[in-house]
């Protein structure tokens, strides 16, 4: 016997989680985001304190500065979970991929002006490990931050960091050769132009605070970063100069950061509305690590930028200011 | 200048080492111990972590697509799954609790080991362990999410899921998954190694996840078949890398085998407590069964665990001492796991019931040596009075294991007429415990495990009723509040399945599609 | 003997995977289950790229065995040819 369930009309006992229905309003049907989202986290009657931090909670709202009073407040504008996030990114890999090929197969590596080359391998092999920084941070973040809504985001952006650290090793073996690689790593241990640049990285290696972390990585260094080296000095500097296939490689780069800098605005704005103290903390740490990522930036820019790094930086930065004050915070 | 003649061609390793490895480096303006400051306090000896061997070389390009693809499938039959009503061809009703069980014992624990591979990820010096463990933080959101989704039809038609995530944190019997994890994730950055990514996902997980897969694609239960394979599909990585963990620990210093050989005899003990649940609902709650536990046990850990540590043998690993434990075991487990649920239906986000007689048969061909004779009287004495409107429902409350928070229903070693009980004295305080393993757990650690928060010592300490109830006041009943401090819906999500408004709704909707009304 | 095994999912993508395992293995075993196959084989298991391309006609990375992969035991040794699951005990 054939059973057509399909014919079925059933009237549901419920349309979501209790948990996410009184987030939403009541019961209602729920997005996947926010069934994936919402109370994920375990926030009551921890069986043991950890060994390794016996001070807190194995999650706790202690480790960071900022206060909120409910730490879903927050929301990924991307709304991503796990399989939004693969899809995106699986997309995103398909062009790269379709770039990689592209200046691969019609010989546009070599076909580069050498001094070009050397340019593009200079900046860009040692940013390599900057990334693996960031992968390292992120995943700080996510294992001590507090509430699914915010570390969420994060191992995603985590490995995106890692992804980001292959791409560039991808770019150094196909204009240069595994030796390229050593080389970068070598200017990034001991080239005077990258170590304010090594410093600031290992410097928030050591950072406890989650959230002073995030601005210091995601907010601070990854804000004028990506706008300095993707979007001007390879979008529009390198390419000027003949270096059109590079920006194709690092398509991924600037795609990912135009992408990424909203749910970063979105963590800076929900936890700045939330109170002064918040707001003046944000403030605090924003100033200091901007001006902190800048200065150890501007010695990077002026491998390529001889003449006018400088008032390149500057713009950088102010493009920054502008971008936080919208997040509510003014520096 | 030809530089593709020049080029070195890497190889899958050689491209990996440089994906990976290559973007490590020795810091020089903070030191290494402030960077890593859990590395050291286990006193594990690590000298050369470029020893580790990578598990699976994924990188993240090819971990992006390999995973979407897995995404796309997966969601697109959940999403079939639902618009068909996928749920009413399912073998019956009671098939839906072993979900319920699952999705509020397992899949927060999901999220634990997302967070917890986060930390370790975090934590260890090495490159190659560090992007390993990530990556299995990252998988482990997933399980979570999969799961919550693919089960989020259930909750819309069925009770007993609507507050998983809220239960898991306080309800009886899930203190015993939770803490479980809140153990691994408390100890060191190693023992959580070993503990998880070893004992858990190598030695175990093979009897978490195939039988009950196999139970879900037996009952019809495609949804769950199809986000149990597509997560197992990661165990292989995550299996590969516990064991790969163990193997270069060995490796690192002859120091840290009496440690290691500790945690698993540990973690493999904890880990089959847990499976308690899993043998029950193999035994008991899959309508249409599809192998016993005792089976399940000897294929899975006899067999293919008895192959890893006789490979294991060349460090000087040895069987964990709890195996021969589990062995006199493995014809009660599931029998006085399910009894003491039935027992306790009434405290139970989910419903029991006593076995039809055909389904007694079965467990009696598959249990020669122990059903007939302890089990099957008790449960057709059960049955009787149910039929006389007796329904027995203990009032009372249990006392649990400190160790492993299971209520004392387990018996002696070779002799299952009597319960176990273990006792220590620390501190002025008499704790309990529901075999030896557990004890000696205890007495190894008892500043970590006298914290343990016990369901039943947080009931009587009035700590488990909702703010503002006064235990005093007139008529006071102690069972309700307490559930309602579950968010424990009585006569919905609890009692027999026997007049269940599951079980109603199954029917109804059931016969909707197979008649004219 | 220490048997290792590998567990696929069984459908269209893993119908040829599984005829190169067992035609380059003929010492394993098929146990087939619901929904999926567990191959074991007593001490080793190789999984050879060129067997699967030839029978699928295709070029095949050996990753892509991750979409239907459930399980595994063994150590595993991964090239871009060949994936072996050994047991040295």
């Amino acid at each position: 016997m054939h059973i057509d369930l399909r014919t079925v009309t059933i009237k549901p006992l419920r349309h979501t989680y209790d948990h996410v229905a009184r987030r939403i309003g009541g019961d209602k049907p729920a997005s996947r985001y926010q069934e994936g989202t919402f109370d994920l986290q375990a926030t009551a009657n921890f069986h043991y304190r950890p060994t390794w931090d016996p001070e807190h909670e194995i999650f706790d709202t202690g480790r960071t500065a900022i206060r909120m009073a409910d730490w879903y407040a927050f929301k990924d504008p991307r709304q991503f979970y796990y399989g939004a996030y693969t899809l995106a990114r699986a997309k995103q890999q398909d062009t790269a991929e379709a770039n990689f090929e592209f200046v691969e197969s019609r010989g546009l590596a070599q076909a580069l002006p050498v001094e070009l080359k050397e340019a593009v391998l200079r900046v860009l092999v040692p940013l390599r490990h900057v990334a693996w920084g960031s992968n390292m941070n992120n995943a700080s973040i996510c294992a001590y931050g507090y509430g699914t809504a915010f570390t969420q985001p994060c191992v995603y952006q985590s490995m995106d960091q890692l992804g980001i650290a292959q791409y560039l090793t991808r770019v150094g073996l196909l204009l240069g050769d595994p030796d390229t690689l050593d080389e970068g790593k070598r200017a990034w241990m001991e080239d005077d132009a990258w170590q304010g640049l090594r410093r600031y990285v290992e410097d928030t290696f050591v950072l406890k605070d989650p959230f002073e972390l995030h601005v210091a990585q995601n907010v601070a260094l990854d804000g004028l970063l990506y706008p300095l080296v993707f979007e001007t000095l390879i979008d529009d500097v390198l390419s000027s100069r003949g270096g059109t296939a590079v920006a194709m490689l690092t398509q991924f780069m600037t795609d990912w950061f135009g992408e990424t800098r909203k749910w970063v605005d979105a963590t800076v704005k929900t936890a700045a509305a939330e109170s002064a103290g918040n707001k003046a903390l944000l403030e605090q740490w924003t100033r200091h690590w901007r001006d902190r990522a800048a200065a150890a930036l501007l010695p990077v820019a002026r491998q390529v930028l001889s003449d006018n790094a400088d008032s390149v930086m500057s713009d950088v930065v102010v493009q920054f200011n502008t971008r936080l004050a919208k997040a509510g915070v003014a520096i | 200048m030809d530089m593709q003649a020049t080029k070195k061609k890497l190889g899958l390793k050689e491209r990996y080492q440089v994906m990976t490895r290559g973007l490590d480096w020795t810091p020089s303006y903070q030191k290494m111990e402030d960077i890593y400051p859990y590395v050291a306090y286990e006193g594990i000896k690590i000298h050369d972590w470029d020893k580790w061997e990578d598990p699976f070389r994924l990188t993240m390009d090819a971990y992006w697509k390999y995973q979407a693809e897995k995404e796309r499938k997966l969601y697109a039959i959940i999403d079939a799954y639902a618009q068909n009503n996928g749920h009413l061809s399912v073998t019956d009703a009671r098939y839906i609790n072993t979900v319920k069980l699952f999705l509020t014992g397992v899949s927060p624990l999901e999220y634990m080991a997302h967070r917890g591979f986060a930390h370790a990820g975090r934590q260890f010096p090495g490159a190659g362990p560090r992007v390993a463990c990530l990556m299995q933080s990252l998988d482990e959101i997933r399980h979570a999410q999969t799961q919550i989704h693919a089960l989020s039809n259930y909750n819309k038609h069925y009770n007993g899921l609507h507050e998983f995530r809220h239960m898991h944190d306080r309800v009886w019997y899930l203190s015993v998954p939770k803490s479980f994890f809140d153990d691994a994730v408390t100890a060191g950055p190693f023992e959580f190694m070993v503990a998880i990514g070893f004992s858990f996902e190598y030695v175990l997980t093979n009897l978490l996840f195939v039988p009950f897969v196999s139970g879900a694609a037996y009952n019809g239960d495609m949804s769950t078949m199809t986000f149990g394979f597509s997560a197992q599909s990661d165990e292989a990585r995550h299996m590969t890398l516990g064991l790969e963990v163990i193997k270069f620990i060995l490796e690192q210093d002859p120091a840290n085998l009496p440690i290691v050989q500790r945690w698993i005899d540990k973690w493999t003990w904890r880990g089959y407590r847990v499976l308690t649940l899993v043998a029950m609902m193999m035994d008991y709650m899959l309508p249409k069964r599809t192998m016993s536990w005792k089976e399940a046990w000897e294929v899975y850990f006899e067999e293919n665990g008895g192959a890893l540590f006789k490979d294991l043998a060349r460090y000087g690993i040895t069987m964990p001492k709890c195996a021969e434990t589990i062995a006199l075991e493995k014809d009660h487990l599931s029998h006085q796991a399910w009894g003491t649920f039935y027992n306790y239906g009434a405290a139970a986000a989910f419903h029991t019931w006593v076995p039809e007689k055909d389904e007694m048969d079965w467990l009696a061909a598959k249990y020669p040596e122990s059903f007939d004779k302890y089990y099957r009287p008790r449960l057709e004495y059960w049955r009787e009075q149910a039929a006389k409107g007796n329904r027995f429902y203990n009032k009372t409350l249990p006392m649990l294991c400190q160790t492993c928070q299971i209520p004392m229903l387990f018996t002696e070693p070779g002799d299952p007429t009597k319960i176990c009980y273990r006792e220590v004295d620390y501190k002025d305080n008499k704790y309990h415990f529901c075999s030896d393993h557990c004890k000696e757990i205890f007495e190894h650690e008892p500043e970590k495990y006298i914290q343990s928060w016990l369901p039943v010592h947080q009931i009587y300490q009035g700590n488990c009723f909702p703010e503002g109830t006064d235990p005093t006041g007139e008529g006071f009943d102690p069972l309700a509040a307490v559930l309602q401090y579950y968010h424990l819906e009585f006569g919905r999500d609890n009692l027999d399945f026997e007049g269940s408004e599951d079980q109603k709704n199954f029917d109804t909707w059931r016969g909707m599609a197979t008649k004219n009304v | 003997m220490s048997t290792v095994f590998i567990a696929l999912q069984t459908n269209e993508d893993t119908r040829p995977i599984i005829d190169a395992i067992l035609a380059d293995n003929p010492h394993a075993r098929l146990n087939e289950q619901p929904a999926m196959v567990k191959i074991d084989a007593e001490r080793t298991l190789t999984v050879r790229r060129s067997s699967i391309e030839s029978l699928l006609g295709r070029d095949f990375d050996l990753q892509e065995l991750h979409i239907n992969l459930i399980s595994l035991s063994g150590n595993i040794d991964e090239t871009d040819d060949e994936l072996t699951l050994s047991w040295n005990a």
